[in-house]
């Protein structure tokens, strides 16, 4: 029998980005919330403390940032006629856990979407035809513009400190920032990073041959900065260690270093960690949600009632959640009908590698996560698809988060993999080799979705989410043609360019690192037959349910995900805030 | 004499430290540096394995110092600590398959995208290679691994690299890149793991260690950093 406890007004499933963010912005409205975690509690000067927290090992190699896969994992196939098997190790993707979640070890690369990523259907047919989208594409557009966000990405910059060179002020396009941006309606809190060598190099080979690259947005504080929240950051000392570490300097936003600081001060706010959401409890009608069944820190089964219920665990956790609780229809891919777990989406990457002369010094342990020079000449509908056909396309950019030696060193090309040689070989490259990188969108297909797992099981019993996902041809011509272009820069560069770009006829392949940027399976539409949350993250099902996170992209961006994500968050609390509280229901009549 | 009842103080002190040092291992406690003068190239031999038996531990010592030799560039994986720093990462959770997802049913014979798949534990993995690998040099050449001559080992590590020789518990590719996987980690961990000693591997690779503060030099593009590796105990090159 699980032990009840007294209601609250709010109850928050997840504590990174979109929990903090929501906690503040509904603690601030005067809300009673608590927040379950199911990871341990994480600060700065516990976690992130110097010099133990600058440990290669402990962190990026053996994850102690990491969800713990003995526990809970994902099993993955790569189509509906295979066997899912475990994700046993951590490889392609990196799930986050404990207090801060990804956004505790995440780099701090913070974009805002295209204006017409957001009605991507729309503007394709408009642009390219009614025939251009494949009929097993299943993209669609994003219920909200660009427009309607972009106060929400304002709030947000300001929050995490984003350093950037504004490209776009209110239509008027600035030199030394992103041309294609959307229009901005202020500058960035705070300039961009000083440049590192390597970006200085990319950038003047890119004007070379024409192309203006500009500094990567970087929620890497390049000054001291405080916030709406009166959350002081520190400028960025480029330590190297940002991706898999909490920031010992207080310059790298996350839950700790922007929200916390004032979140923890607020009596009506409750955090409590090592708190394991099972399921969101309905009432008898499944339409509204009358709280949430989780294991306390005790091992014992606790019901916690409450108002409304927010998801905000990991993209994959709470599209699992939906399925763990029966709400929502789930996604069939046989009859394209259903809508939870639908439309699961992904990054597809590659990169070439320039071979600077001997004796270059690129420093590659000056780095910080967002240190480099992008363009975005190959992204979004920023180039004529017409006579390429495909839909997407990729930033590209030289980008240096560090040069840690275990992860981020390598030899040269044909150098030998060990013994004789190997030490040469590994510290020519280590101070020679510039990497350039295209990181590019993945559209949403008939057959990638997610479900729950007929066999695997958690250490609760519950069944693990499972995985059906694989490479597109859209998706191998979209990064060919990127890296048609970041080869074009490595030779401006000069020297030797090697190219490794993701082959068509290859699978998704689980080993390697490629992002943790996955998307969908808890989709935003016009319509409860095409999505699981409307505009607003509101469940269609159940009204008191809202559900944050890149779970809500209908398709991903050739962008990383985490401004998208914040932006969503403080559309939807604002809409919460506004309207919901005041007469709670449906935001949106289906 | 009269100094005896405080240095019991201090010993006994010292011993109520040890599960400290064993359940932190970034604890400064556990990192002071074993002093090695003059680079002897035995620097494990003081050290008693805690998970290798004699065998397992005689071949962990010749196959590293193959994977890792000593050359102009610096010390072999030997001189750097990288068999102490794998026989004690054997006793971690990592090497007890901890860290993984370890439920049933296994399908080892899945494409290889789908990554790990078979039951072994990184202990699993050491004890069944070097066995399987000490047997198939006895074969040979009626020498263990260790007993072989460095071209012998050498090319047996090739073959353990190709697949060339026969495993029952696993692929021996499998055994083959683990070794070479912890041989260089232990080369570029931070020295308190055991492994990295006087920071070889940092000085090679010209990686600073734990400075993690470059706000002056970041304009300084294209020139050499002038400062040394510290680790995280304080050690300094």
């Amino acid at each position: 029998m699980a032990r009840n406890q007294p209601e609250v007004d709010v109850v928050i499933v997840g504590f990174g980005w979109t929990g903090a963010i929501m906690a503040m912005e509904l603690a601030n409205a005067g809300l009673e919330i608590i927040a379950l975690e199911r990871g341990e509690m994480q600060d700065t000067p516990q976690t992130a403390n110097y010099p133990n927290v600058i440990d290669e090992l402990a962190y990026s190699v053996r994850g102690k940032l990491l969800q713990d896969l003995s526990k809970e994992t994902v099993t993955i196939r790569h189509s509906t006629n295979q066997t899912a098997v475990p994700y046993r190790q951590h490889g392609a993707f990196l799930l986050g856990n404990g207090v801060g979640g990804a956004g505790f070890h995440w780099n701090g690369m913070s974009w805002r979407a295209f204006t017409q990523d957001l009605r991507l259907r729309s503007h394709y047919q408009e642009r390219y035809g009614e025939q251009f989208i494949a009929k097993e594409m299943t993209i669609q557009d994003y219920p909200v513009s660009y427009e309607e966000l972009e106060p929400y990405f304002a709030k947000w910059e300001d929050v995490a400190a984003v350093s950037g060179q504004t490209g776009n002020l209110k239509g008027q396009i600035l030199s030394g920032g992103n041309r294609w941006e959307a229009p901005r309606s202020s500058a960035y809190p705070l300039a961009p990073l000083q440049s590192i060598y390597g970006a200085q190099v990319f950038a003047k080979a890119a004007a070379d041959i024409g192309l203006q690259a500009f500094p990567v947005p970087a929620a890497n504080a390049s000054a001291p900065h405080t916030n709406q929240y009166g959350v002081r950051l520190g400028p960025c000392n480029f330590c190297g260690f940002c991706e898999g570490y909490g920031c010992y300097m207080y310059s790298k936003a996350s839950p700790q270093t922007s929200i916390l600081p004032a979140l923890l001060e607020k009596k009506n706010f409750t955090l409590k960690s090592r708190s394991h959401v099972l399921k969101v409890n309905t009432d008898s009608s499944g339409g509204l949600a009358t709280g949430v069944t989780y294991i306390d820190p005790q091992g014992q089964e606790v019901f916690q009632p409450a108002k409304m219920v927010i998801l905000c665990a990991f993209q994959m956790h709470n599209v699992r959640l939906l399925l763990l609780s029966g709400i929502g229809r789930p996604y069939d891919p046989v009859s394209g009908e259903g809508v939870v777990g639908k439309n699961y989406a992904y990054h597809m990457n590659s990169s070439v590698n320039v071979l600077m002369p001997k004796g270059t010094q690129l420093n590659p342990y000056i780095g910080t996560g967002a240190a480099g020079s992008a363009l975005d000449d190959f992204n979004g509908d920023n180039f004529d698809h017409g006579p390429l056909g495909f839909v997407g396309g990729a930033s590209v950019y030289h980008l240096r988060t560090g040069g840690r030696p275990i992860q981020q060193s390598k030899t040269l090309k044909d150098g030998p993999s060990w013994g004789k040689g190997w030490k040469a070989s590994v510290q020519e490259d280590y101070q020679r080799t510039l990497p350039i990188y295209a990181q590019g969108s993945v559209m949403a297909y008939r057959d990638t979705y997610l479900s729950l797992d007929p066999t695997y099981k958690d250490s609760h019993g519950q069944p693990l989410l499972r995985m059906t996902f694989d490479w597109h041809e859209n998706e191998f011509a979209m990064i060919k043609h990127a890296i048609g272009g970041a080869t074009k820069i490595g030779k401006a560069v000069g020297g030797d360019v090697q190219i490794n770009l993701r082959q068509s006829g290859s699978h998704f392949d689980t080993r390697a690192y490629q992002s943790t940027h996955t998307t969908g399976g808890a989709i935003m539409g016009d319509s409860p037959n095409n999505s699981v949350v409307n505009r607003y993250l509101q469940s269609w099902d159940v009204h008191n349910l809202f559900v944050m996170g890149a779970c809500a992209f209908p398709q991903n961006l050739g962008y990383n995900p985490t401004g998208l994500v914040a932006a969503l968050t403080y559309w939807s609390v604002d809409h919460i805030k506004q309207r919901y509280l005041k007469s709670p229901g449906p935001l949106v009549q289906a | 004499m009269s100094e005896k009842p405080s240095r019991r103080r201090f010993l006994q002190a010292s011993l109520t430290l040890i599960p400290v040092v064993s359940l932190a291992p970034q604890s400064v406690f556990a990192a002071t540096p074993q002093t090695q003068p003059n680079g002897s190239t035995s620097a494990g031999a003081e050290y008693s394995p805690r998970y290798f038996t004699a065998a397992e531990w005689a071949f962990v010592n010749a196959a590293t110092e193959q994977l890792i030799p000593k050359d102009d560039m610096g010390p072999g994986a030997v001189e750097c600590g990288i068999p102490v720093f794998i026989d004690r990462q054997m006793e971690t959770p990592y090497a007890h398959g901890a860290l993984w997802y370890m439920q049933g049913p296994f399908m080892p014979d899945v494409a290889p995208e789908f990554g790990y798949q078979q039951r072994l534990t990184p202990r699993d993995i050491y004890r069944f290679g070097i066995r399987a690998c000490d047997v198939a040099c006895q074969l040979s050449q009626g020498k263990t691994f260790a007993e072989m001559d460095a071209s012998s080992q050498l090319q047996t590590l090739q073959q353990l690299e190709s697949g060339a020789i026969a495993m029952e518990e696993m692929a021996p590719t499998l055994f083959f890149a683990q070794l070479l996987k912890n041989t260089k980690e232990g080369y570029f961990a931070d020295p308190i793991y055991g492994g990295n000693k006087r920071m070889a591997g940092w000085k090679m690779i010209g990686f600073p260690g734990a400075r993690a503060d470059f706000m002056d030099w970041i304009d300084h593009p294209n020139e050499r950093y002038p400062l040394g590796a510290v680790s995280i105990d304080g050690q300094r090159s």
